[in-house]
């Protein structure tokens, strides 16, 4: 696991020129997407397509072998990447080939290839730019789209002109790519074999669909005699109609391109003629296409990944990068934090655990923090937070169990997953927050004592720069239960969810809550209902979250067959009813709960537009706010609803656009990860503290981000509710 | 059609590339004013099985050999479609060499007849389905020129052309 000094580091030296073409990939992908009218259902589309081609996947890999061999090519099926590289050494050997020209390829970056050839005399050139530039450099990939994306345009100058003396230093990006394409020119018309990747694989004719712009993959294939090919099995999808939907958004979802420059769909071996490059007397049209075609798929885990009912999804993964894009973390650390062996971003724990083992899955998944927002972005609509919860729960119980009497008192009634201490702590922190109520405010003054941060930053990994939460000794529920409703005749009855930071923590926001309810019409009821298993759920603790889940419903349901409505304020515990929850429960009890249940204001947005008096609520004049929508809540397509709200009361609302406040739960706490969340959160101080925003209040939806922004504008934040009560 | 014609019209210009239409009699004479030389070039009827639209009457070199390719600045050839909502050129691998002199030049001048102009992706892709399907063939989808972003700025022109100059020969003229 990268620590803290190792995050620090690659921040200061690569997180610049990620951050920035991160970040222009994410909001060209967001502008593309939306120019196109049937985006949702070409998602469906390109999702349907890969649920099927993986279910009849040994039907189609049989039928693809039977086309290639028909078309005049080979098929070789390799268990594992010793086994490719075997198969690919073999074939070079035989054409007595001194040098292979590489198109871009992931799969070969999992097989090291090129390791595999050079060790056998063979030269290998890496022909896409941005790995030819790595090749030089002798570095990784850090993403998988744009594998230099941590290099600078001086860096590249500065690497070519030691590494290449040219006769004038190379400055712009401009000489930088001629003298690139000029020098890699001349390989690949010497070259006697290309190595190229696939991005799709239609098995009905065997054509391949590579997905490119530099147009490298076309010389590699089109100026060498033989050609061979590795790919994932998972790459097959029954025919070229297939294709479209991934056509159409793999440019779109990965750099925000509408298409990339060059689809490539070949039915190898291809027509065109093998010329000599040197000959000046014999026309084209008059050489032979003589070629040689192999096809490598590597299996290399995926037929286990395959019967893994919650890895099984990754094989889904048309590699487009915008789990990467779309994550605020990667946005500050890149691929060589956040990614294993071969895979960056949050897929990446799929990929890495499936291929390579759950011990490399280790070293990057806490830093997929269930924030969402790929999930939305994702073109096969992969729910890949839930791949790194599944991951880091076997990673959990793979791991030695900490020793019993640090958390003995903290988690007395729950099961033993094996989470580490930091985990289990953050995981029942129900347990915290009641024990810490109930002593109040002394359990404040001790949190904060040397003795108690010590302890806290030893243990518990609790970084001492962050303030930790304030118990208040009077629960929500507890001030709630002396109360009598304000409303005779109720236009809706609903429990207002008590969740554990409203109850514990941020009373105020709940009290806000029950009060704009009451104003508008509906008679509230505050039961004490059990945590929502957020907490777990996030440290990888699936049993103990679907512990809470069933007794959550349990508590709820007979109110939601009285015909009460559930409205919560917290977006992470609402986002557990409507997405999480499916996979924790049974499908009646999550819909149940799912359909009625509401984000508090869009249930007052609701109510506004059902007749709801608007008046009853505190308006302003001429009131500008800044608000920040919580991860979750957007990933729900939540955000409108406060905003129209707020507008309704008569704010002008600037929103921030960034993916995720840098919080995100306990993660932000985490002492090898304060610094990160710091970093990510420095993006929202940013856009809050530019001209015309930074005199406005702030208002945020949730607890992390309220948490978050206190730590980084002077300006105390506040739930939007707390700006509607009279 | 006509709106198809002017949506791939559209979409061109904001890849940058410039259109001409033209129809059959002045088609050589236009080639003549968009090649850059030396120009190379495959016989259009190798897209087209029109014996008429050779070049044989234009500047270009037909059937280069393979040093002459590398020496040319422009390279024309027949596109077998275009698809409107994106400007893209579906362009032929065929043993004449399409491929390597659409590829290996600075300049590419592609042929699209006004006819071959589809309006959506799904379309060129089902006609590609149909024609791979029963001529295991190849065909590029090319949008643009050859571009990346890898040395630190968008940069036109990586490995293959970094201008594309696009002629729409128009029907029955």
């Amino acid at each position: 696991m990268a620590t803290a000094d190792e995050l620090r580091e690659l921040i200061r030296t690569e997180g610049a020129a990620v951050a920035t073409n991160t970040q222009a990939f994410n909001d060209g992908r967001y502008a593309s997407v939306a120019d196109l009218e049937d985006y949702e259902e070409l998602k469906r589309e390109a999702r349907a397509i890969k649920e099927d081609a993986i279910e009849r996947l040994p039907e189609l890999l049989e039928q693809l072998t039977t086309a290639v061999e028909e078309n005049g090519g080979t098929v070789y099926l390799a268990d594992d990447a010793a086994d490719a590289n075997d198969y690919v050494r073999s074939v070079v050997a035989d054409r007595n080939a001194n040098r292979v020209v590489k198109s871009k390829s992931m799969t070969s970056e999992e097989l090291e290839v090129n390791a595999a050839l050079e060790g056998a005399g063979v030269d290998v050139v890496e022909t896409d730019l941005g790995e030819w530039v790595l090749q030089v450099a002798d570095e990784a990939p850090s993403h998988i789209v744009a594998p230099a994306i941590h290099k600078s345009r001086d860096a590249i100058a500065a690497l070519f002109n030691e590494r290449f003396d040219p006769d004038e230093p190379l400055e712009t990006a401009e000489e930088l790519t001629r003298f690139a394409r000029e020098t890699l020119g001349e390989r690949i018309v010497d070259a006697e074999v290309g190595l190229t990747g696939a991005n799709f694989i239609a098995a009905e004719t065997g054509t391949m669909a590579l997905v490119t712009s530099e147009g490298n993959a076309r010389k590699s294939v089109a100026a060498t005699d033989t050609q061979i090919t590795v790919a994932g099995v998972e790459k097959v999808v029954p025919t070229v109609a297939d294709l479209q939907s991934f056509v159409e958004l793999i440019g779109r979802s990965g750099t925000g391109q509408d298409i990339t420059s060059y689809v490539s769909l070949l039915t190898p071996p291809v027509e065109t003629p093998v010329v000599d490059f040197e000959d000046d007397t014999t026309p084209i049209s008059e050489f032979e296409s003589d070629r040689e075609f192999h096809l490598v798929l590597v299996d290399n885990g995926r037929t286990e990944m395959r019967e893994d009912d919650h890895l099984r999804e990754t094989l889904y993964c048309i590699r487009c990068s915008a789990c990467s894009n779309s994550c605020a973390n990667f946005q500050s650390v890149g691929g060589h934090a956040f990614g294993g062996e071969t895979y960056s971003g949050g897929i990446a724990t799929g990929w890495e655990a499936g291929i390579e083992g759950l011990d490399v899955a280790a070293e990057f998944n806490d830093l997929c923090t269930g924030c969402t927002r790929c999930v939305n972005a994702c073109p096969v609509g992969i729910d890949i937070p839930w791949i790194n919860t599944v991951v880091r729960d076997r990673i959990n119980r793979e791991k030695d169990a900490p020793a019993d009497w640090l958390v003995d008192g903290l988690s007395p009634d729950e099961e033993d997953e094996g989470a580490p201490l930091q985990k289990r702590f953050f995981g029942n922190f129900e347990t915290v927050a009641k024990l810490g109520s109930a002593t109040a405010p002394v359990s404040n003054w001790l949190a904060d004592t040397t003795v108690s941060r010590q302890f806290m930053a030893r243990f518990l990994e609790i970084d001492p720069r962050r303030d930790l939460p304030a118990f208040e000794r009077e629960t929500l529920v507890d001030w709630f239960a002396d109360r009598e409703s304000t409303v005779a005749d109720p236009e809706r009855r609903a429990v207002l969810y008590p969740d554990l930071y409203t109850n514990h923590v941020q009373v105020d926001r709940g009290k806000a809550a029950v009060r704009v309810l009451e104003a508008l019409g509906v008679d509230v009821v505050v039961p004490p209902v059990p945590s929502s298993g957020r907490a777990p759920l996030s440290q990888g603790m699936v049993a103990t979250a679907t512990d809470h889940a069933g007794r959550v419903t349990e508590a709820l349901a007979p109110h939601i067959e009285d015909g009460r409505d559930i409205v919560v304020i917290e977006p992470s515990d609402y986002a557990m009813f409507q997405r999480e929850y499916e996979k924790l429960l049974d499908g009646a009890a999550f819909a149940e709960l799912a359909e009625n249940s509401y984000e508090i204001l869009e249930y007052v947005y609701g109510l506004l537009e059902n007749g709801a008096d608007a008046s009853a609520l505190a308006a302003t004049e001429d009131g500008a706010v800044a608000y920040h929508s919580h991860c979750q809540q957007r990933t729900l397509g939540l955000e409108p609803y406060t905003v129209a709200v707020l507008e309704e009361c008569g704010y002008d609302v600037a929103t921030s656009d960034v993916e995720c406040c840098g919080m995100a739960g306990s993660f932000g706490y985490k002492s090898e990860y304060y610094e990160l969340s710091m970093d990510v959160g420095d993006r929202l101080r940013e856009q809050f503290q530019t001209d015309g925003v930074r005199e406005q209040p702030v208002v945020a939806s949730g607890t992390s981000c309220l948490e978050q922004i206190d730590a980084l504008l002077e300006r105390q934040p506040r739930h939007p509710v707390e700006l509607l009560i009279t | 059609m006509a709106a198809t014609i002017s949506t791939f019209a559209s979409s061109l210009d904001d890849l940058g590339i410039p259109v001409t239409r033209t129809d059959a009699s002045s088609l050589d004479e236009r080639i003549d004013e968009l090649v850059a030389q030396p120009a190379v070039g495959v016989s259009l009827s190798d897209t087209f099985d029109d014996p008429s639209l050779s070049l044989a009457q234009t500047t270009v070199e037909i059937d280069p050999t393979p040093a002459s390719l590398r020496e040319a600045t422009t390279g024309v050839t027949g596109a077998r479609l275009g698809i409107g909502e994106y400007g893209s050129l579906v362009l032929r691998m065929t043993d004449r060499g399409s491929e390597l002199v659409s590829l290996f030049v600075d300049r590419h001048v592609a042929v699209v007849r006004e006819s071959d102009i589809v309006s959506e992706m799904k379309t060129a892709v089902d006609a590609l389905d149909d024609e791979i399907g029963r001529t295991r063939g190849s065909a590029i989808i090319a949008t643009g020129p050859s571009a990346t972003a890898d040395m630190g700025a968008l940069v036109r022109g990586a490995h293959g052309p970094r201008d594309v100059r696009v002629l729409v020969l128009e029907e029955g003229a």
